[in-house]
């Protein structure tokens, strides 16, 4: 389910799930079985490669539209030779460097704020990591006490950009909890990447359904955690509002309060879940991946007062996080990543933890050792399907009251449009529509029906 | 005699601080390590877990610690991560800041109150509502309306010191003794010079009192700001550490906060002894 593929190899598959030859669940396996039978090692891609890439791959697809007319010319003659031969008409090293000229950011030094945990992974690596800086941009990435926080510190200004939870800035669109500023989000920053934790002495209860009076800690009111939580709960047969208490508990205090038995668990991003294991404190019930595969979780926002007033600026940053997310994307380099991003200046954690969460092998506080590669996973397209669903959520649980526009809302705040085209414009490969169904715990979502979802669920805040 | 009552003092309060000490690595020791863990598992886990390591760190881990921070006070590791002497220095200017602004606002209208029982009356009710509100509980509107966290962090200091200055100097006005007052009178002095040759050496006692405890107050909030802003500062550093859930740093930044304030207490209790007269 990569969005980074290359237009040159003529083996890409066709359709977006599965892998090439049928017989693997996904084109990683399928690389994988193939290089295992072949002995060579896994070939990699150097950051160089891929820019001088970018304008070839972009006139490839340019004269061939059709995948599979491309696929078939570059079967019959090798993609070097295609190469050769589309540079002997076409002046690709000129074209690369107008390319790369094009635009000079308006404002060079730029702030961008973070939480430490490693949904943020692509906007902090990026600074130690140099991806700012190819873009020539001066980005001061700041760490911040808490959701609110951050959001203040955007709509004031101090921040020109900022890492904010999935719904943040469609809450800050709607003008819920904070006065009405418009937002966007170019990117998401992770999918999956959070987890269940509950404290050591509910090792027996694993069951939700026992799980009435219990106390769970979230992050922010206005958070994938929470709609995920309420949802698993509800699907469960428990009503959040009413049989558990749910509080906004910032992720540092999480531990420190499981520790001290305030709360009996909570729905928390990594590396907090893996924190509270490495403590002895808690254990991982499930992934938040085991109740929606593919979730959203943390994005990178900015205000449209920003993206209007420093188009350029605002492009190269969503270059650079784009760049980032495709960098993290790729699990060779996650070990990498997280010595980069622990120390004090970034998130601030034991290497030990972030190598845990980022490379999916990871201690699950019973005794046992899960591999679960997916775990975290980086795919920065902004599907308004996503939005959709939140707002679905946001209704549900009654944080939006009346009706709402959910395609204007998604439309406005999710720029997928805009992410598609500079994807394409750097060689990466987005999806063509913008709205995609998904399934969250086995029952699918129609982004064409949000209202008819919404009703199809017994237990909601009644209205 | 009072040599060695000193003395006996600083012997009675080195074997307390022994004493700590020893109890604190004692109750610090932890337990036996956990046995039967598979070492795959057992190299993904923190030492707490595996070792039964207590979590709360003992006097040597601290003293250990604190010496690394001591060596290097003024390290720069981008905007992050700054030495402890850069992050102290941080708060001080901060607090310095706010605090002289609350200096230049609180005399002057304690002033004018404590002459004039017309304002005095006037403004009572205003001082007493806004007095005891808590100064964080002025940061989300210091936020929103400043637009800027590092000028709202010196705002809740300004609003937190100012109070204790203000209502001192009017007390300390008012309570000037009438016949200095009628002696100044009757050599026809002017209103003004009355204020600065008469009242102010004589309020002066008070005045400062009250600004001992305000540095005092300024000094207990800003840790509590700078938590809640973030970016630079002590409190800064508590957070980011506590993020971490190093409480061995956590200790270190409480003690250096502990010393700091201090420090701040007796330089004004000096300048307190400097203007006090006998009567």
């Amino acid at each position: 389910m990569s969005t980074f593929d290359d237009p040159f190899d003529a083996d890409r598959a066709l359709s977006r799930s599965g892998c090439v030859c049928g017989q693997h669940r996904s084109a990683g396996e399928h690389d994988q079985a193939a290089l295992a039978l072949r002995c060579e090692p896994v070939p990699t891609e150097t950051e160089q490669q891929r820019y001088e890439g970018v304008v070839a791959s972009a006139v490839m697809r340019a004269m061939f539209p059709r995948d599979a007319a491309r696929r078939a010319f570059l079967k019959s003659v090798g993609a070097s030779t295609a190469l050769a031969a589309i540079s002997q008409f076409f002046p690709i090293k000129t074209a690369t460097e107008v390319f790369a000229e094009a635009g000079a950011p308006e404002k060079k030094d730029l702030k961008v704020g973070f939480i430490p945990i490693t949904c943020a992974t692509p906007i902090i690596m990026a600074s130690p990591l140099g991806f700012y800086a190819k873009q020539g941009l001066n980005v001061e990435v700041v760490k911040t006490a808490g959701w609110a926080v951050v959001r203040d510190k955007t709509i004031n200004k101090e921040y020109d950009a900022a890492h904010m939870l999935a719904p943040m800035p469609i809450a800050i669109s709607l003008g819920l909890g904070a006065q009405a500023i418009p937002f966007a989000v170019p990117a998401i920053e992770n999918i999956n990447g959070q987890g269940i934790t509950l404290a050591m002495k509910h090792k027996d209860k694993r069951d939700p359904k026992d799980w009435k009076g219990m106390k769970f800690a979230i992050p922010f009111d206005y958070s994938m955690h929470n709609y995920l939580l309420r949802y698993y709960l509800a699907e469960h047969g428990l009503d959040p509002d009413t049989d558990v208490q749910l509080r906004s508990v910032p992720p540092p205090e999480m531990v420190a309060n499981l520790r001290a038995d305030n709360i009996d668990g909570f729905l928390a991003p990594d590396n907090i879940c893996q924190r509270a294991i490495y403590d002895g404190v808690g254990f991982m019930h499930i992934l938040s991946k085991e109740i929606w595969d593919g979730h959203p979780c943390c994005s990178f926002a900015a205000s449209r007062e920003f993206i209007t007033g420093s188009p350029n600026s605002f492009a190269a940053l969503t270059r650079a996080i784009l760049d980032a997310t495709a960098y993290a994307s790729k699990a060779e380099n996650r070990k990498q990543i997280a010595e980069a991003i622990a120390p004090a200046n970034y998130i601030n954690a034991p290497v030990t933890v972030l190598e845990q969460v980022l490379t999916g092998t990871y201690a699950d506080g019973l005794g046992g050792v899960k591999t679960d590669a997916k775990r975290v996973d980086f795919d920065p397209f902004p599907w308004q399907s996503f939005a959709v669903w939140m707002l679905t959520q946001m209704k549900r649980w009654g944080q939006i009251k009346g009706d709402v526009d959910y395609k204007a809302v998604a439309e406005q705040v999710y720029l997928a449009t805009d992410t598609r085209k500079t994807m394409t414009e750097m060689g990466l490969a987005p999806p063509a529509s913008s709205y995609k169904s998904f399934a969250v715990m086995g029952k699918t979502f129609d982004p064409a029906k949000p209202e008819d979802y919404l009703n199809s669920f017994k237990i909601r805040k009644a209205s | 005699m009072t040599a060695s009552l000193r003395f006996r003092a600083a012997i009675v309060s080195i074997a307390l601080f022994v004493a700590f000490l020893g109890i604190w690595h004692i109750a610090t020791r932890g337990a036996a390590p956990v046995a039967s863990m598979n070492p795959e598992y057992a190299k993904l886990m923190g030492l707490t877990a595996t070792q039964g390591k207590s979590a709360m760190p003992g006097p040597l881990d601290v003293g250990a610690k604190l010496w690394e921070h001591l060596k290097r006070p003024f390290y720069d590791n981008g905007p992050n991560d700054k030495g402890l002497g850069i992050q102290l220095g941080y708060s001080i200017a901060r607090v310095g800041l706010g605090y002289f602004l609350a200096v230049i606002v609180a005399i002057p209208l304690g002033f004018l109150i404590g002459m004039s029982p017309l304002i005095n009356r006037a403004l009572d009710p205003f001082i007493q509502i806004l007095k005891p509100i808590s100064p964080l509980a002025w940061m989300p509107l210091a936020l929103y309306t400043i637009k800027d966290s590092g000028l709202s962090a010196i705002f809740v200091i300004f609003i937190c010191s100012v109070w204790p200055m203000l209502l001192n100097t009017a007390f300390g006005v008012a309570a000037v003794r009438k016949e200095w007052i009628n002696v100044a009178r009757t050599l026809e002095v002017g209103t003004l010079r009355r204020a600065f040759t008469v009242i102010l050496p004589a309020a002066a006692p008070t005045i400062l009192t009250g600004m001992r405890i305000s540095i005092g107050i300024a000094w207990l909030v800003i840790v509590a700001a700078e938590m809640l802003v973030g970016g630079t500062g002590i409190g800064y550093f508590v957070w980011n550490e506590w993020n971490n859930l190093s409480i061995t740093n956590v200790i270190i930044a409480i003690l250096l906060i502990g010393i700091v304030g201090m420090l701040l207490d007796q330089i004004l209790a000096r300048f307190t002894r400097m203007v006090t007269f006998p009567e």
